[in-house]
């Protein structure tokens, strides 16, 4: 019983970091009908930012204030991947608006350059951060042992979904995202820049993959190649949840981690893998455009 | 004079000038144009894919890795007893799947129709849901990380990451021999010129014009009452038993085969390929596939480090600003220059002209 619980525990921490990666994804796809394959290596470069925030800390930062080094270095990879994010909009993502499948490529294109710029800054070696005192140690609930570090994960993922559906339902900003992605031309019409909201939208999307790289450091080492392994999960949830409502990455998100856990935890890592794309395609059957979609009468 | 030019003239001047080659060429250089060629088969496939139906399917070098894979365990049969892996791992028997492997023409045939019967089912159970564009594109990138994952981890039938290799013969004769990796070569030659007219007659037929149909409008051509699923099916399945054809021909040149060869990234290469090369044409990935592969090797052994860097800028210029790839620049110039010899408005006319398939 109390494997199972934890297996529960394990595969909604998987979940949440995949929720954190495809809540971009899913903003993004559905807001400008653009797959940003550039997605996994802004995360690579929160991890970074992480790690670089660490190495200041220990060259020029009091020892006692060595802790502090995690949590300034969530707003900073929130911010820096953000400005890399608007960036790369502004000299790429912006020239393929309706051309989903080339915008797939040309990211996928811009992704190696940042790998390959990380990889001539910091080494192709992986880097390992250490985690915070405050995260090491577990949580003891009715027999199981929660590490502090999954539980921070869990925490912050929620604060940042609270604060982006808050964003995107309770604010005027949020109103005009809401209003492009119903109907770019009607929002256009009415007055609302289609180019500032898919600029900070898109950002914002980046800025949440630079979170997710934070986190990620406390799972394990980081290199220039560990977007990769995120990006495509993350893709699956978008495609399993759907686009245009929050609920369904979330759903997808949760759904994908815990399913993963738990087949990996009856066969293997990758008979797992083999269950998960199987139970996604046969889910497909069922819901071809996901558990959510929006409603439209438009047709091409 | 104009006869001269036509492209037809100079698709079958390359082929005799590739022909010719092993005449030409020190054996090193021969082999590295050889597996060039057999990329240049496995573009031609994405290209009816991708520029002709429009469905872009980053899971291509699964196919290409089987048909490899296949030739690989055929090879390693050859020399007798088990393979070394699996001694290491325990295994004294010959599990059956190897088993039949040992026969060529089992093999061959596998290689081909595994791959199109495996896209087959894929495409069946997506396609039939209407389940294109980037969600497809997006299943097919799992699909090669489920099957990456499930090949390095069953190590003990597959030998792992480290793949396959060693072989010594092939039908009782030397692999090393310049002569038997010159008939290689020419077998890969005439694969691609074969691969090269079936997809000119594909492409060309009612059915490649429905495929045209399906990219530009899908729902339209569903509407004039083409089941488009079903031709998208065909064509899927079709570019996979071409890729698994170009994978054995492949690791007949290389002499090993590898999960990484057959990764995400180089899938995605794959495609980068018949993007420079030009999508909605024929020559195009053909084209590409040699330039960017020749490009690589005398780059990547020259400047490891700005390669990477160089084939991401690549990636984002041809993408964004030249969709044609090198084949639309060409029939730029050509239709500028027909607009220059007979007047502005024959502009049109010679983009119409240009735009026939091959």
């Amino acid at each position: 019983m109390s494997s199972v619980a934890m297996q529960i525990f394990n595969g909604i921490s998987l979940g949440s970091v995949l929720l954190l990666v495809a809540m971009g994804l899913a903003i993004t796809f559905g807001l400008m009908r653009v797959i940003n394959m550039a997605h996994g290596d802004l995360i690579m470069i929160g991890a970074y930012v992480t790690y670089l925030m660490q190495v200041i800390f220990v060259q020029y930062i009091p020892e006692q204030f060595f802790d502090w080094y995690f949590i300034l270095a969530i707003p900073a990879a929130f911010i820096i991947v953000a400005g890399i994010g608007m960036l790369l909009e502004f000299t790429v993502i912006r020239h393929l608006y309706g051309r989903p499948l080339d915008s797939l490529l040309a990211t996928f294109g811009a992704g190696l350059i940042l790998q390959q710029l990380i990889r001539t800054i910091f080494g192709a070696p992986n880097v390992g951060v250490q985690s915070p005192s405050f995260l090491q140690g577990s949580l003891e609930i009715f027999g199981l042992y929660l590490p502090f570090s999954r539980l921070f994960m869990i925490g912050l993922v929620i604060v940042c979904l609270g604060g982006l559906f808050i964003y995107l339902y309770r604010t005027r900003q949020g109103r005009r995202v809401r209003a492009v992605m119903q109907n770019r031309e009607m929002a256009t019409c009415v007055g609302i820049s289609s180019r500032k909201v898919d600029s900070l939208t898109f950002a914002m999307g980046a800025g949440f993959a630079g979170v997710a790289g934070c986190t990620l450091t406390l799972i394990g080492p980081i290199g220039p190649t560990i977007g990769l392994n995120y990006i495509v999960d993350a893709f699956m949830v978008v495609v399993v949840g759907g686009v245009g409502a929050l609920t369904g990455t979330v759903i997808g998100a949760l759904g994908i981690g815990v399913f993963n856990t738990f087949f990996e935890y009856w066969t293997n890592a990758s008979m797992g893998k083999v269950l998960i794309f199987a139970l996604i395609i046969a889910f497909l059957q069922w819901r071809p455009s996901g558990l959510f979609s929006m409603k439209t009468r438009s047709l091409d | 004079m104009s006869y001269l030019y036509s492209k037809k003239t100079l698709v079958i001047l390359g082929f005799v000038i590739l022909l010719i080659m092993p005449f030409v060429l020190a054996p090193f250089n021969l082999n590295l144009l050889g597996r060039f060629l057999a990329y240049a088969i496995l573009a031609l496939g994405i290209g009816v894919l991708w520029g002709y139906a429009g469905i872009l399917s980053l899971g291509h070098g699964i196919f290409f890795g089987f048909g490899a894979y296949a030739m690989a365990m055929y090879l390693t049969l050859q020399s007798g007893g088990i393979p070394d892996f699996m001694g290491w791992n325990g295994i004294t028997e010959l599990p059956w799947f190897w088993a039949i492997f040992s026969n060529p023409i089992v093999a061959i045939v596998l290689a081909i129709a595994v791959p199109m019967l495996f896209a087959g089912i894929l495409g069946f159970f997506t396609f039939r849901n209407r389940i294109t564009g980037v969600y497809f594109t997006i299943l097919t990138q799992a699909l090669v990380i489920v099957v990456t994952t499930l090949i390095i981890s069953q190590q003990q039938y597959t030998g792992g990451t480290n793949g396959i290799t060693g072989f010594d013969t092939i039908f009782g004769y030397s692999l090393n021999s310049v002569a038997t990796q010159q008939m290689i070569y020419w077998t890969t030659v005439v694969f691609l010129g074969l691969v090269f007219l079936i997809c000119y007659k594909l492409v060309n037929s009612r059915f490649g014009k429905v495929l045209i149909a399906i990219r530009d409008g899908e729902n339209r051509t569903r509407f004039l009452g083409y089941n488009t699923s079903i031709y998208q099916v065909i064509v899927y399945s079709f570019s996979a038993g071409v890729a698994g054809l170009a994978g054995m021909l492949f690791v007949l040149q290389v002499g090993i085969i590898t999960p990484s060869m057959m990764g995400i990234v180089p899938s995605i290469e794959m495609v980068l390929w018949v993007a420079i090369g030009g999508r909605g044409t024929l020559i195009g990935p053909v084209i590409g596939a040699l330039l960017t592969n020749g490009a690589s090797t005398w780059f990547s052994q020259t400047y490891p480090d700005a390669w990477l860097f160089f084939i991401g800028l690549v990636f984002v210029l041809v993408v964004v600003f030249m969709p044609k790839g090198i084949m639309g620049i060409i029939s730029t110039i050509q239709a500028r220059r027909r607009a220059k010899k007979y007047g502005k408005g024959r502009k049109e006319e010679a983009k119409l002209y240009n735009s026939s398939s091959i």
